[in-house]
C-alpha cells in the first residue's frame, strides 16, 4: 500500500472528513480516486457475438480504482449502473479475464439478457469512460491453490465467462496438467471467445476443447458421453457453470460427487398473482402464505416485529431489503420486480411468491 | 391554535385527497434525471463551500468569508441535503451516498434518532397536541391548548436559547427530559440514545474544535471561533425557517381523538392546516431546503423538495376550490407572528376560551 493510501484510509482524515467520509469528497475530484468504494472505468466494449434475432455478447474491460483488491479465476463482481434517469440499478457478473491483482484491470463477458436493464444498457449503450459501481469480486466458485493433475470445465451459454478465466490462469500460470474444456453452445455462431478456444485447441499444451451444438446434431451431457470423454469422470475435479437443463443433467451425472462444483444463475421466480405463492422472511427463516397484504402486515401476522413507523408509506423507517419477487406498492399500484431492492414493507404488498431479509 | 377551520364533508375530504394524489403519483413518475443531477449539484456546492470556508481559515483577514463559506455548507448539509435525504426523497437513485438508511449530517443529532422523532412521530402526527413533540419540543408553550404554568413566562427566553443551541436542543429532542422531570419517563430509557449521541457528539467536536483548529497551528483560537460560529449561523438559521414552518399566527392545531382512525383526505388537510410556507427568492428556498414550502413539504415529505415550488401552484390553487387556506408571507411576517405567539403565550389567557372548536367533518345538511 502507497503511502498515498495510508494517508486516504488513515483514522485522522476520516475524523477530518466526518460524517460522510473522505470516498464523498474524492469523487468529486476526480471519479477514480477512492480510499474504501471500488469504482471502475470502461475502457473497452468489444462485440463477442452478435447471431441476428439473438442477444448480443460483449466483454468489457474494467480500470479500477486502486481500492480493487484483485480476483480469482471463477469470481463474479456487482456492478452498479446509472440507467434510466439516473436509478443505480446493480447486476452480478462473472469476470471472464485471468486473476486480477489489486487494481488491475479486468473484464467481465455478459449477454443482453432480453429483459434486463443493467446487461442491455451494458452491452448496448456504454462505451469507453463510462463509470461504473463495484463490490470486490465475490464467490467461492474458483480453483484451488494448488490445481489438481486434471482438471474437467463443463459449461453451456454465457456460462463459459467463469471457467474461461479460470482456463486463461492455468495458461497464464503454465499448468502442466491436462484440462478437459467441455462447453455447449447453441450453434457455432453463437459461440463465445471462438477464436481464442480455437487457438487453445490448435496450440494443445494438454487442453482438450470440445465445442458441442447439440442442436446441430452433437450429443447431449449424459453419464454415458462423459465417461467415454474422460473416463470415472465423477472422481476427476469438477467445475461446471451454465443454464438450468444443463446444469440439471450435470448433477444427474455427477450422482453427488464431491468432485463436482457448480455455479448456477437461477432464473427469477414468476409471480402468480395478487395473493397465493409464499412469502419467505429469510433472515427469520419462516415461510408463509401470501396473503396479499403489504409485507409488514404478514411480518406480523408471522410474528415478527421488524421496524416500522408511519405504516403509510411517508417515514422510511420500515424499509427492507426484498431479495426476490414482484411486489405492489398499494398507494401506487406501481409494481417492481427488481432483485435486491430496498421497499418500504408497510405499503408493499407481495404479488406471488417473495423473499424479503426480516 | 384552532382557528381558521374550514369544514369539509367526508366526500369532499375524499376528493380533496385524490386530487393531492394524482399530484404525487405524476410527480413520482416524472421523477429522473434532473432530479438527480439537482442534487448532486447541490452537493457539488456544499463540499465546495465546505473546502473553501475550511481552507480560508488559513488567511486570518478572510475570516469573516470563511466563516461565511462554512455556514452556508453546514446550512445546505443540514438542509437541502440531509433533512431532504433522510426523508427517503432521493432513495429511488439507489445511491448509497444518497440514501436515507446511510445518510449521516453534519449534526450532532444522530440521523437514526432523527429520522425517528421527525421523519415518524412529526410528520406523521403532525400538530397533534401530545402526540407531535414538535410543538414546542418540550420546552415552549406554543399552543393554547398547552396549560400554562409559570414557568412558561421564561417562553422568549427559552426560544432564543433553543435558537442559539438548536442543533443540541434537537439531539436532546428524543430524551424526552422534560417527561424526565415530569417523572413520566425514566432515565433508564435514554441509555440506548445517550450512546448515539455521545458518539456523534464526540465525532462533531473533535472535527470543527480540535482538529480542524489544530490544523491551522497558531490560528487554533480563530479557527475554533470560526468553527463555532458557522454552527451558531446553521442554529439560528435553520431554528427561525423551522419555527416559520408550524407557528405563525392561523396555523391549526389538533386533538388526538379528532384524527382518530383519520382517513387520507383528512391527513392532507391536517397537514395543509398545520403548516406555513414562506415566500422569497428561488436562492432563498434553496437555502431553507425548500422548507420554505413546509405545506407542500408536509403533504409529500417523500417528493424531492425542489418539486415543491412547481407543485405549490397546484396545490394554492386547489386550495382555494375548497375554501381551505393557504397560510403563506414574507420570512419577516412570519417570523413577527411567531415572535409574537412566543411572548403572548407566556403569559396565561387573557380570557376564557371556549374550547369547542368546530368539527372538522360537517354533517350533510340534509342529516
Amino acid at each position: 500500500m502507497s503511502v498515498v493510501d495510508t494517508v486516504l484510509r488513515s483514522r485522522a482524515l476520516a475524523a477530518l472528513t466526518s460524517p460522510h467520509g473522505v470516498d464523498r469528497y474524492l469523487e468529486l475530484v476526480n471519479p477514480m480516486w477512492a480510499a474504501h468504494e471500488v469504482r471502475a472505468r470502461i475502457v473497452d466494449v468489444t462485440r463477442e457475438v452478435d447471431v441476428p434475432g439473438h442477444p448480443p455478447v460483449a466483454t468489457l474491460t474494467l480500470q479500477p480504482t486502486a481500492t480493487w483488491r484483485g480476483h480469482r479465476a471463477g469470481q463474479h463482481v456487482q456492478v452498479g449502473v446509472e440507467v434510466e434517469g439516473a436509478r443505480r440499478t446493480t447486476r452480478v457478473f462473472t469476470i471472464s479475464s485471468s486473476d486480477s491483482r489489486p487494481g488491475e484491470r479486468f473484464t467481465i463477458t455478459l449477454r443482453a439478457n432480453p429483459g434486463g436493464v443493467v446487461s442491455r444498457w451494458l452491452v448496448e449503450q456504454a462505451s469507453p469512460g463510462t463509470m461504473l459501481h463495484l463490490s470486490q469480486a465475490q464467490g467461492e466458485f474458483v480453483l484451488p491453490d494448488r490445481v489438481p493433475e486434471h482438471v474437467l470445465m463443463i459449461s453451456g451459454g454465457s456460462g463459459i465467462t467463469p471457467v474461461m478465466s479460470m482456463l486463461r490462469s492455468l495458461q497464464r500460470r503454465t499448468h502442466r496438467g491436462r484440462i478437459t474444456f467441455l462447453h455447449y453452445a447453441q450453434s457455432p455462431a453463437h459461440l463465445i471467445f471462438a477464436a481464442e478456444l480455437d487457438e487453445v485447441r490448435r496450440s494443445g499444451h494438454g487442453v482438450d476443447v470440445h465445442l458441442l451444438h447439440p442442436e446441430h446434431g452433437d450429443p447431449n451431457l449424459s453419464p454415458a458421453y462423459l465417461e467415454r470423454l474422460v473416463p470415472g469422470y465423477r472422481d476427476v475435479p469438477t467445475w461446471a457453470c451454465g443454464p438450468t437443463p444443463l446444469m440439471e443433467a450435470v448433477l444427474a451425472s455427477y450422482d453427488g460427487s464431491d468432485a463436482l462444483r457448480t455455479e448456477w444463475f437461477r432464473p427469477p421466480r414468476v409471480s402468480t398473482g395478487a395473493s397465493g405463492g409464499e412469502v419467505v422472511f429469510a433472515r427469520s427463516g419462516r415461510t408463509v402464505p401470501n396473503s396479499g397484504a403489504p409485507l409488514l402486515e404478514q411480518a406480523e401476522a408471522a410474528g415478527l416485529t421488524p421496524a416500522s413507523g408511519c405504516r403509510m408509506g411517508i417515514c422510511f423507517s420500515c424499509v427492507s431489503r426484498k431479495t426476490e419477487g414482484t411486489v405492489r406498492d398499494v398507494v401506487s399500484g406501481e409494481e417492481s420486480s427488481l432483485p435486491d431492492e430496498d421497499v418500504r414493507i408497510c405499503v408493499s404488498a407481495p404479488v406471488g411468491d417473495c423473499t424479503v431479509d426480516l | 391554535m384552532k382557528t381558521n377551520r374550514t369544514t369539509l364533508t367526508a366526500e369532499q375530504l375524499e376528493e380533496f385527497g385524490d386530487e393531492l394524489d394524482a399530484i404525487r403519483q405524476r410527480v413520482l413518475a416524472d421523477l429522473g434525471e434532473a432530479d438527480a443531477s439537482y442534487i448532486r449539484d447541490v452537493v457539488r456546492a456544499q463540499r465546495a463551500f465546505e473546502v473553501a470556508g475550511r481552507a480560508l481559515f488559513y488567511l486570518p483577514p478572510a475570516w469573516p468569508l470563511a466563516v461565511a463559506a462554512l455556514s452556508v455548507s453546514k446550512i445546505l448539509d443540514n438542509m437541502e441535503i440531509g433533512h431532504n435525504v433522510m426523508h427517503g426523497q432521493y432513495d429511488w437513485m439507489g445511491d448509497p451516498g444518497l440514501n436515507s438508511r446511510m445518510y449521516e449530517w453534519d449534526n450532532v443529532c444522530p440521523s437514526e434518532q432523527w429520522k425517528n422523532s421527525h421523519n415518524y412521530l412529526h410528520h406523521t402526527y403532525t400538530n397533534i397536541l401530545g402526540k407531535d413533540r414538535d410543538i414546542g419540543y418540550g420546552v415552549l408553550r406554543m399552543d393554547e391548548d398547552q396549560p400554562w404554568h409559570p414557568y412558561y413566562l421564561g417562553n422568549p427566553v427559552y426560544a432564543f436559547l433553543l435558537m442559539v443551541f438548536f442543533e443540541w436542543g434537537v439531539a436532546m429532542h428524543d430524551l424526552e427530559v422534560e417527561n424526565i422531570v415530569a417523572g413520566r419517563r425514566k432515565v433508564s430509557e435514554n441509555a440506548a440514545l445517550h450512546a448515539g449521541i455521545m458518539r456523534k457528539v464526540k465525532r462533531q467536536a473533535l472535527k470543527d474544535y480540535v482538529l480542524f483548529p489544530a490544523l491551522t497551528g497558531p490560528l487554533f483560537p480563530l479557527t475554533l471561533a470560526g468553527n463555532a460560529t458557522a454552527n451558531l449561523v446553521r442554529n439560528v438559521w435553520a431554528f427561525n425557517i423551522i419555527f416559520c414552518g408550524h407557528f405563525p399566527a392561523g396555523v391549526a392545531t389538533f386533538s388526538a381523538e379528532e384524527c382518530e382512525d383519520e382517513t387520507r383526505g383528512h391527513w392532507y388537510y391536517r397537514q395543509l392546516l398545520g403548516s406555513a410556507n414562506i415566500t422569497g427568492s428561488r436562492l432563498f428556498h434553496v437555502l431553507t431546503g425548500n422548507l420554505s414550502h413546509q405545506i407542500e413539504h408536509h403533504l409529500f415529505p417523500d417528493l424531492p423538495a425542489r418539486r415543491y415550488p412547481e407543485i405549490a401552484t397546484e396545490v394554492r390553487e386547489i386550495c382555494d376550490r375548497y375554501g381551505l387556506p393557504y397560510n403563506t408571507g414574507s420570512l419577516g411576517r412570519q417570523l413577527g407572528s411567531v415572535a409574537k405567539k412566543i411572548c403572548r403565550l407566556a403569559l396565561p389567557d387573557r380570557r376564557d376560551r371556549s374550547r369547542t372548536a368546530a368539527p372538522v367533518v360537517a354533517e350533510p345538511a340534509a342529516a
